[in-house]
């Protein structure tokens, strides 16, 4: 406990230099609101439900993207390590489109599918998708051959082999691609509801920062970015978790 | 591999020799164009679904309509100004990132109050998606290019910070404490040292650091508008102009193909003499 606190310190440090500029006037209040000012707003947003049904919103099309890519990108990943026509045709495909920036998507995700959830599922699903598959089929590829062939030999038949073999050897390195969908996710999430929304957090954070109620602008970042953090650090457990095995 | 043959291991005839490298050659000829041939089916599948109507041309105008827009832009000088003030913003942040991300990191593995400082701010705000500052960011820089170079290097900072940590404290101890005892002093393990063995991992932090100031500059220009190749994709998104979208896209993806393909080639270059000098599989 005293060692997370005196770990946390500098954190508290800087909340307190916040709070000290702003009070204090050398930051103008309007550019910078008192951190206790950005706290009552938080509570209030919570109170009028705003900030819960706007989260869940993001939440929910955050969660569904990243699913659906976890799901297809792991399949397609492992599949193109496992059958050649496969990694022959989908290959290319990913190496090419892998270093593209996607958040050049959102114009054409809104042009497409307009204004709604469908719009930004859709975006977060295309851009998790390609670092999950490439992290399936780099684990799955690196899968030992002495491995296959002891539990063919021992006459387990191909499919047993690849969800009992291949796919935990291809765990690790699919988790972290994973983690660094997870980091695309709320990445894609905030831009494209800063920039083609209705609902959602970050359409919150533009329409309060229009609006010039900063205070409550503050407490929505601050607030998408916490959640951005714990996804991580939840993340981060849950997979120490799952490879506690490896030891 | 060449010297070889002197060491008389393995001696191939030259007629052979040449054969075999002709062979070489084709078969990696085949394979290349082998590897795009899904590229080129899809870019076929694209061109005919939108001319024979299957799709409509509003949502997915042809390639060769979006490729003739691009030419376009090219020729009208629109292309240059968006290109430019883009590569600029991205590669400005870039250059902030990388020489604050280094000099900080190392400062961070020197000095313990440093590291007691920034380490906890580091860790926390590495996975935050910080795109969600950005209003923050044009409250107080304004619209123009100042919070828009500040919020690529911001966002690109924290890879350089953290990959420059964790090689600055890999480096051997043994390297260390043998050039101390040659007499080597502080600044002079700092450059003879410290930074060639850390090179490597550096390099990947800023391999992942130049796509991140790409992306989030193209965002900031979506957002904030003006020049850019970001402000001129939503301004055509605004008129409903899909091809302008789609150039943009088109003009993004291999800008962005571009500059990964060049630090690639950088760290080729920097990184010769390490055996693992090939790229990193982050993003």
């Amino acid at each position: 406990m005293t060692g997370a606190l005196q770990r946390y310190t500098p954190l508290l440090l800087l909340a307190l230099g916040w709070e000290a500029v702003s009070r204090l006037g050398i930051v103008s209040p309007a550019a910078l609101p008192p951190l206790d000012k950005v706290a009552t707003a938080w509570l209030d947003l919570t109170a009028s439900g705003d900030l819960v049904t706007n989260g869940i919103a993001s939440i929910s099309r955050a969660a569904a993207g990243l699913g659906l890519a976890v799901i297809c990108g792991s399949t397609i990943g492992v599949l193109m390590a496992w059958y050649l026509p496969v990694r022959v045709v989908i290959n290319p495909i990913v190496q090419f489109f892998y270093p593209m920036p996607k958040s050049a998507l959102i114009p054409v995700m809104a042009l497409w599918l307009g204004f709604g959830d469908a719009s930004k599922v859709v975006l977060i699903f295309v851009g998790c998708m390609l670092p999950v598959t490439l992290s399936a089929y780099n684990g799955a590829r690196g899968t030992e051959q002495v491995l296959i062939w002891s539990a063919r030999s021992l006459g387990a038949s191909r499919a047993r082999v690849l969800w009992e073999v291949v796919l935990p050897s291809a765990l690790p390195e699919l988790l972290s691609g994973i983690r660094t969908a997870l980091a695309f996710a709320f990445v894609l999430l905030v831009a494209s509801e800063l920039l083609v929304a209705r609902q959602g957090l970050g359409y919150m954070i533009g329409w309060l920062g229009d609006g010039g109620v900063y205070d409550a602008m503050f407490a929505v970042v601050m607030t998408v970015a916490g959640l951005g953090f714990a996804a991580d650090r939840g993340y981060l457990m849950l997979m120490r978790r799952v490879l506690a095995w490896r030891e | 591999m060449a010297r070889i043959e002197g060491a008389g291991i393995l001696v191939l005839p030259r007629r052979a020799a040449v054969g075999l490298r002709l062979g070489q050659l084709g078969a990696a000829i085949a394979r290349r164009v082998g590897s795009l041939l899904p590229l080129i089916a899809l870019v076929l599948a694209w061109e005919v679904s939108s001319r024979s109507g299957m799709v409509s041309s509003f949502l997915l105008p042809p390639l060769s309509a979006v490729l003739g827009r691009v030419w376009d832009d090219a020729l009208s000088g629109d292309l240059t100004i968006n290109l430019g003030m883009t590569l600029y913003r991205a590669l400005a942040g870039f250059a902030i990132a990388a020489v604050g991300g280094v000099a900080l990191g190392i400062v961070m593995t020197r000095i313990k109050f440093i590291r007691w400082f920034f380490d906890p701010i580091v860790s926390v705000g590495f996975p935050m998606p910080k795109i969600a500052f950005l209003p923050i960011f044009m409250l107080w820089l304004g619209l123009y290019d100042v919070s828009k170079i500040s919020m690529a290097a911001f966002n690109a900072i924290f890879p350089v910070i953290v990959a420059t940590v964790a090689a600055a404290e890999g480096v051997d101890r043994e390297l260390l404490w043998s050039a101390r005892s040659l007499g080597a002093g502080e600044r002079q393990m700092l450059r003879e040292i410290i930074l060639p063995a850390a090179l490597p991992q550096i390099m990947t932090g800023l391999q992942v650091a130049l796509p991140v100031s790409m992306i989030v500059t193209i965002v900031t220009e979506m957002l904030m508008g003006g020049h850019g190749l970001g402000g001129a994709m939503i301004a055509a998104s605004r008129f409903a102009d899909s091809p302008g979208v789609f150039a943009g896209i088109v003009e993004i993806a291999v800008a962005g193909l571009c500059l990964v393909k060049s630090i690639a080639a950088l760290r080729r270059r920097l990184l010769i003499w390490h055996q693992e000098a090939q790229e990193p599989t982050t993003v």
